[in-house]
């Protein structure tokens, strides 16, 4: 016979061994032989490689300016070099003197998207900010204009470069892309198969086909006395490139939204733009996020890919830097160097895409 | 003797009114020879239906019987592919701007809600008169509270869908369509994706719209609903309209011996 449950029950502290340090590090390091076991390996790994590791970055490093015969005494890394080069590895060929103005434009640029990072300035105007901000950056580093002396955009490089391109490559495919994805899944024939062309097409080539393409190809069909600037040519290449593979992300979310999304806009009577713009994209877009980033991280990285058309990007700038016959065996302090301020940029659009997510989730996983 | 013929002829007759609606003046939904094919499947066949105005029905029928493609015909999210469907004096045709217009004016409840996820309820209810209608905000806004005051869940209007019960998701979506001020609701089994105890919810909701008059075409097997509330009960099976009756005759009185077998299996119990 059951007996109704009448009392309360005395509340009980957890025992011991499941709580704290000592609980923690039962469940999750040592719970089992082959958890053990891993620990174990996974411990050995990190001290006989984090110590020598410090020891490199850090503690025999040199750091003073000093002569680069002395550097390749020391037992550390030679932080020297990057003290040396930096300007070079910075603002490549870009004309010494003149190397405020990229700065001031990188730090331009960077306010702007800092400031497009928060959700309270997605207004219609922020377009009109973001046309200003590309067009002050582009008369800073060309100059011609305000008494700036003119530079050539063959002698544009390094940071400012990389940043150039993978801005705008980013901000100009992301809507290209929209509009592919939706082509391919229109029922217009004529669009759908433009669309399905253009990115089965441009996914099938490498980037560095694209760029060749752009750069040394383009120029045999222009009529003579026509030509693209190359930085023009190799940034249209990456939106190009850019755009086919987000537009399959894009389309992915597009189809993992239920039928009935549409058939709710629908019988409300909204047109076919303003269920995609109200309803479906915003929807669609929120469930791409990992992999839209994912193909913004490869982009930002891709950009070095230019080097081989003669821009002197960020990567290429470097290895000029040690091109110099006196710091040639410091190269891996240049790579090291380079690969924080990639990783830095990459670490920060991972992070902003996974607070996105957080802020943009309204709990509707069913 | 005569008894079997008088009921013949009341079949006939019977007959003769499903196929041949009287045009009626007073009609706000004409489907005349209406057909329609999935791929080589012959999902509605012949079907004649006329609607009046205030008029609610109740369509029901075994599953896959195209009762719900029926109702979705009418706004278009399924495409006839013969035949004529007239809605408040417009046919629809391939004319994306007639379907636009026909679409402002029917209403359309779904079994699974279809409420937008990313918008807060209030924005679901607005989206439809500010982008559609033109309503200026405030006054959407207004409106929007109202309905949901007589949904009885104004307090839920800057949730998400997806923090509320399925019951009450389902009241929201009523209340969008209401937001729309249309003619003609369609519910296509409104109460099938919910749990027992909140088809009450939304049943007392449908039946306090059909007091104020609305023009309602109900898929369900609620058959409650359809004794409470119906003008008129439909039975379709095999993409036909088999029997049309005033609730009364058609549960007590069937026809057809498809209806009698639909009936004896969905009352059974």
């Amino acid at each position: 016979m059951s007996v109704p449950n009448s009392g309360e029950k005395t509340e009980l502290p957890p025992p011991k061994t499941q709580v704290g340090v000592i609980g923690w590090l039962r469940a999750n390091l040592f719970n089992g032989w082959f958890n053990t076991l891993l620990t174990l390996i996974a411990g050995y790994i990190l001290i006989s490689t984090v110590p020598p590791l410090i020891d490199w970055l850090f503690l025999d490093a040199v750091w003073g300016m000093v002569d680069p015969e002395v550097c390749k005494q020391a037992e550390g890394a030679c932080w020297t070099f990057i003290r040396e080069k930096y300007r070079l590895i910075l603002f490549g060929t870009y004309p010494f003197n003149e190397q405020w103005r990229p700065l001031v434009g990188v730090l331009l640029l960077l306010t702007v998207v800092g400031f497009s990072c928060n959700r309270r300035f997605w207004h219609p105007w922020l377009g009109a900010v973001w046309l200003a901000t590309l067009l002050i950056y582009l008369m800073l580093l060309g100059g011609g204009v305000l008494g700036l002396t003119p530079v050539r955009t063959e002698l544009w490089g390094g940071l400012p470069l990389t940043l150039l391109l993978a801005v705008v490559g980013i901000v100009v495919a992301f809507p290209l892309s929209i509009l592919l994805a939706l082509g391919r899944r229109s029922n217009m024939p004529i669009v759908k198969s433009i669309c399905i062309g253009y990115i089965e097409l441009v996914r099938g080539v490498p980037l560095i086909t694209l760029l060749f393409m752009a750069s040394f190809m383009l120029p045999l069909f222009m009529p003579t006395g026509v030509s693209i600037d190359a930085l023009l040519r190799a940034q249209v290449a990456i939106i190009i490139f850019v755009s086919s593979y987000l537009a399959e992300v894009i389309r992915g979310g597009l189809q993992a939204l239920p039928k009935g999304q549409y058939e709710g806009a629908e019988s409300l009577g909204l047109t076919y733009w303003q269920t995609q713009r109200k309803i479906i994209l915003p929807q669609a877009l929120k469930i791409s996020i990992p992999p839209i980033v994912n193909t913004y991280l490869g982009m930002f990285k891709d950009t070095s890919l230019v080097a081989i058309v003669s821009l002197t990007d960020l990567l290429l700038a470097t290895r000029q830097a040690f091109a110099d016959p006196e710091w040639r065996s410091f190269f891996v302090e240049g790579y090291v160097f380079i690969a924080i301020i990639y990783w830095c940029f990459c670490f920060f659009m991972s992070k902003y895409s996974q607070h996105l997510e957080r802020v943009l989730d309204t709990g509707h996983k069913r | 003797m005569s008894q079997t013929e008088g009921v013949s002829a009341e079949s006939k007759s019977r007959e003769a009114a499903r196929r041949m609606p009287a045009p009626d003046a007073n009609a706000i939904i004409e489907m005349i020879d209406v057909h329609k094919w999935f791929g080589q499947f012959h999902v509605l066949r012949d079907i004649n239906l006329s609607v009046n105005q205030k008029e609610r029905i109740v369509i029901c029928g075994p599953s896959g019987s195209g009762k719900s493609t029926l109702i979705r015909c009418i706004n278009r999210l399924e495409e006839h592919q013969r035949g004529q469907i007239i809605v408040d004096g417009v046919e629809l045709t391939n004319d994306i701007k007639k379907i636009e217009t026909i679409r402002r004016e029917v209403g359309m409840v779904f079994q699974h809600f279809n409420l937008f996820p990313h918008l807060t309820v209030l924005e679901n209810l607005t989206l439809g008169p500010i982008w559609v209608k033109k309503t200026p905000k405030a006054e959407a806004e207004e409106t929007a509270m109202n309905y949901l005051e007589r949904v009885k869940i104004p307090e839920q209007a800057d949730k998400y869908p997806g923090q509320l019960s399925g019951g009450q998701q389902q009241r929201v979506a009523i209340a969008r369509s209401l937001c729309m001020n249309p003619k003609v609701m369609l519910f296509d089994e409104p109460t099938s994706a919910l749990d027992p105890e909140m088809i009450k919810e939304v049943l007392d909701v449908m039946i306090e719209l059909a007091e104020t008059g609305m023009t309602m075409l109900v898929v369900t097997h609620e058959m409650g609903f359809a004794r409470t509330v119906a003008d008129r009960v439909i039975f379709m099976d095999g993409g036909e309209i088999i029997e049309q009756n005033e609730p009364e005759e058609f549960f007590h009185n069937p026809q057809s011996e498809r209806t009698k077998m639909f009936l004896s299996q969905i009352l059974k119990h």
